[in-house]
């Protein structure tokens, strides 16, 4: 259990073995296989001792809270060790589908919502009907929009664990020093434009607009919704983000710049420090910030909801699941005790303090996380959350498309509507692409 | 005892012995991914579907189809690879000669200087992306701290829009690497030999004079392999831009390698990443051979 010092050259391991398949190709028919996992029935296991591989991109904060339920879940269960090994996230999706594919895959790990399509497309992680089932999970134990976010397919593939949806954080020092109530935040386009007026009159540029996904490209995506609009079609094969909404949110981004309430040019995270240095008041930012600004030292800050900038309400969210991966020889007891360890880490409330909010209704109406204000707070935005539609390798073409058309238009003298446009054009093409890839 | 035959006991077989450990790590490392891409190149494929469709050279034409998805991006990030390759080769081939020229004199604290030329070097590609991404940060780097500090504007975008993004990848990298094309140079001036000097200085010839007509002809065929080395290794640029400006601003300094790393293990098009390799692999087969053919040209002529 715990990381110890060979988790490191494990997953390096694990990755030079996943080498040879990335090379090769040979990594079997996975689509056989997965319809050959079955789950073995009931909700308990009492075989004989084993140890589950765990994998994860838990590396900050989030990783000692992981491994805090993991000896509660021992204790419990002390016929199971868990060993969780981590990897930076970036790194762990090009890892994981290799490793598994060369044979040297976990047990169980984790992977976000917006990850799931991709990996069930590539038959890296099996479908958990038959799980969810032995568990008697069903929609009304979860937010409706997270439980729907693990289904690809007609198939569940994720067990939510938690989400964490983007909310406003602010300075309150900065607040109270400009002469504004922080107990009583911006919550609409009008009050937010005239905080910000008031801050820029004394001198503080009070909400920064980011060229970078980490805050601005999330931003976008909120605002995209709240003014009405959608990333892509229903079918996943055109983007839609160049429509009237999304040309409304973008605009408004970019009038944060020219109205002086944001520099331009913002490099990747110095929105953030700026945040906390008090050179700016409000800071949308995902339920991570909990962890990092409540480690600061002397800094003054709340958590709120997004201000509703457009028509409606909504809040870009991200959700952690629980995935099984495939493995080209299943085995009962290791799937059987992954199921156990899926449903008690599911439900465990400690996971919270992480700064996360629980996906299980049942965690998020326990006495123990409501204690936890900030994370509270963004439980407000539950029934408002928005998560990207399951499309493979969406968040691929997003990422190669839609995020520098922001940045074009924030900083690049592109004008919102052709960054927008363009980027579509393009996004088009790869949707289609991936469309004829993934559906054969 | 080793009488006829064999002299030294020097079998047939035996150059090939000293050759296969090499040879074999050519053969795997090299010379079949080499053919192995070039087949991967022609299908569309995705390293973890069983199905890895034929598509013949249409990774390939995509590529110089105007207004196709992969042709902009590409041709973008090659564009910001040459861009980067222009600045950076002359200043990395210039300013080590003059550093080399200078520790190359007697005076006291010579050894200190070259370590701390040469020191930078020694560092990661990790430490120097992320350190410079820090210093440079334009809200809340030391850099334009600094500067604002001694009376001139602190507002330079360095690492988020252009022109300055070059400036801070160019000047980062000159200072991370000039030590090594420093130390090159300094092993080739101490080949020289000193009477050449003496003999050009009895002539009568200027200090210029003998940088011309001696340092730079004896040092000939290090400048090639100087050049040739710093040209592949600029061209090849990863590191600093995915560091420091994540290829910002939008994907103006996202470089070929960043743009095919991208394509082939995140986005998973392992066969179109292929094809766009053999297209820079080409151009850069081009340029260093453009290298050789120039400087051999003018040895000839002398």
């Amino acid at each position: 259990m715990g990381r110890g010092d060979l988790t490191r050259r494990e997953l390096l391991a694990a990755g030079a073995g996943a080498t040879f398949v990335l090379v090769t190709g040979c990594g079997g028919s996975p689509r056989e296989e997965i319809t050959a996992a079955k789950f073995p029935g009931g909700t308990s296991y009492d075989g004989p001792p084993l140890t589950l591989d765990f994998w994860n991109g838990f590396t900050g904060g989030d990783g000692p809270q992981m491994l805090t339920i993991i000896d509660a879940f021992t204790k419990e269960h002390p016929n199971v060790k868990v060993k969780m090994v981590t990897a930076r996230w970036e790194d762990f999706y090009t890892k994981f589908p290799a490793a598994i594919s060369s044979g040297k895959g976990p047990d169980v790990a984790v992977a976000h919502s917006d990850q799931l399509p991709i990996n069930a497309a590539h038959g890296s992680i099996v479908p958990l009907d038959d799980l969810v089932a032995d568990l008697g999970l069903s929609e009304s134990d979860f937010a409706a929009d997270v439980w729907q976010a693990g289904i690809y397919q007609d198939r569940r593939y994720g067990v939510p664990l938690d989400m964490h949806p983007l909310g406003m954080y602010v300075n309150t020092k900065v607040l109270k020093d400009a002469g504004l109530d922080p107990e009583d935040p911006p919550k609409d386009r009008a009050s937010y434009e005239a905080a910000l007026k008031k801050l820029k009159s004394k001198g503080i540029q009070g909400s920064w607009a980011s060229p970078f996904l980490f805050t601005g490209g999330l931003q976008f995506q909120s605002l995209l919704w709240q003014f009405g609009g959608e990333l892509v079609n229903v079918d996943g094969s055109r983007a839609s983000w160049n429509e009237e909404p999304g040309v409304e949110a973008l605009s408004w981004m970019k009038s944060l710049i020219d109205n002086g309430y944001s520099p331009e040019n913002i490099g990747q995270d110095a929105d953030n420090i700026a945040f906390k240095n008090g050179e700016s008041a409000f800071m949308w930012n995902g339920a991570w910030g909990i962890g990092d600004y409540g480690a600061t030292e002397g800094f003054e800050w709340s958590l709120t909801q997004l201000p509703q900038i457009g028509t409606e309400k909504a809040a870009w969210s991200g959700s952690h699941n629980l995935v099984v991966p495939r493995n080209n020889k299943p085995d009962a007891d290791r799937m059987q005790a992954a199921k156990v360890f899926i449903d008690f880490v599911t439900q465990s409330p400690s996971w919270a303090e992480a700064g996360q909010v629980p996906a299980r209704t049942s965690a998020r109406e326990s006495e123990a996380f409501k204690k936890l204000e900030a994370q509270s707070a963004l439980a407000e935005e539950v029934p408002y959350v928005r998560f990207p539609p399951p499309v493979p390798g969406l968040a691929d073409v997003r990422e190669s498309t839609l995020d520098q058309a922001i940045a074009q238009a924030l900083g690049g003298g592109v004008s919102v509507k052709e960054a927008l446009d363009d980027s579509a054009k393009r996004a088009n093409q790869l949707l289609k692409f991936n469309h004829e890839k993934y559906a054969a | 005892m080793n009488g006829s035959g064999t002299q030294l006991g020097v079998r047939r077989s035996t150059p090939w012995l000293f050759l296969a450990p090499y040879l074999v790590l050519f053969i795997t490392f090299v010379a079949i991914p080499v053919v192995y891409g070039l087949w991967m190149s022609l299908h569309n494929w995705d390293q973890f579907l069983p199905e890895k469709p034929w598509v013949g050279l249409e990774n390939y034409t995509q590529l110089f189809t105007p207004g196709s998805a992969k042709s902009a991006p590409f041709w973008s990030a090659m564009k910001a690879t040459a861009i980067f390759t222009l600045f950076s080769v002359p200043l990395l081939v210039i300013i080590p000669l003059g550093i080399a020229l200078l520790l190359n004199r007697r005076f006291p604290g010579r050894s200190f200087f070259r370590a701390v030329y040469f020191a930078p070097y020694v560092l990661g590609v990790a430490v120097v992306g992320i350190l410079f991404r820090f210093m440079l940060d334009p809200n809340i780097g030391a850099f334009n701290y600094l500067l604002s500090k001694l009376g001139f504007a602190g507002d330079t975008p360095w690492t988020t829009a252009l022109p300055w993004a070059w400036i801070s990848l160019v000047g980062m990298t000159v200072w991370w690497t000039m030590g090594f094309n420093a130390v090159i140079y300094l092993a080739g001036l101490q080949d020289i030999d000193r009477q050449l000097y003496d003999a050009a200085e009895v002539d009568g010839a200027s200090r210029w004079q003998r940088l011309r007509h001696v340092t730079v002809p004896g040092l000939r065929s290090v400048i090639v392999f100087v050049i040739t080395v710093t040209l592949l290794a600029s061209a090849n640029m990863f590191g600093q831009a995915y560091l420091t400006t994540q290829g910002a601003p939008a994907e103006k300094t996202r470089t070929a390698i960043m743009f095919i790393a991208e394509e082939g293990f995140q986005d998973f098009h392992l066969g179109s990443a292929a094809a766009m390799s053999y297209v820079l692999a080409l151009f850069l087969m081009a340029l260093s051979a453009g290298v050789f053919f120039f400087f051999r040209d003018r040895e000839e002529a002398r």
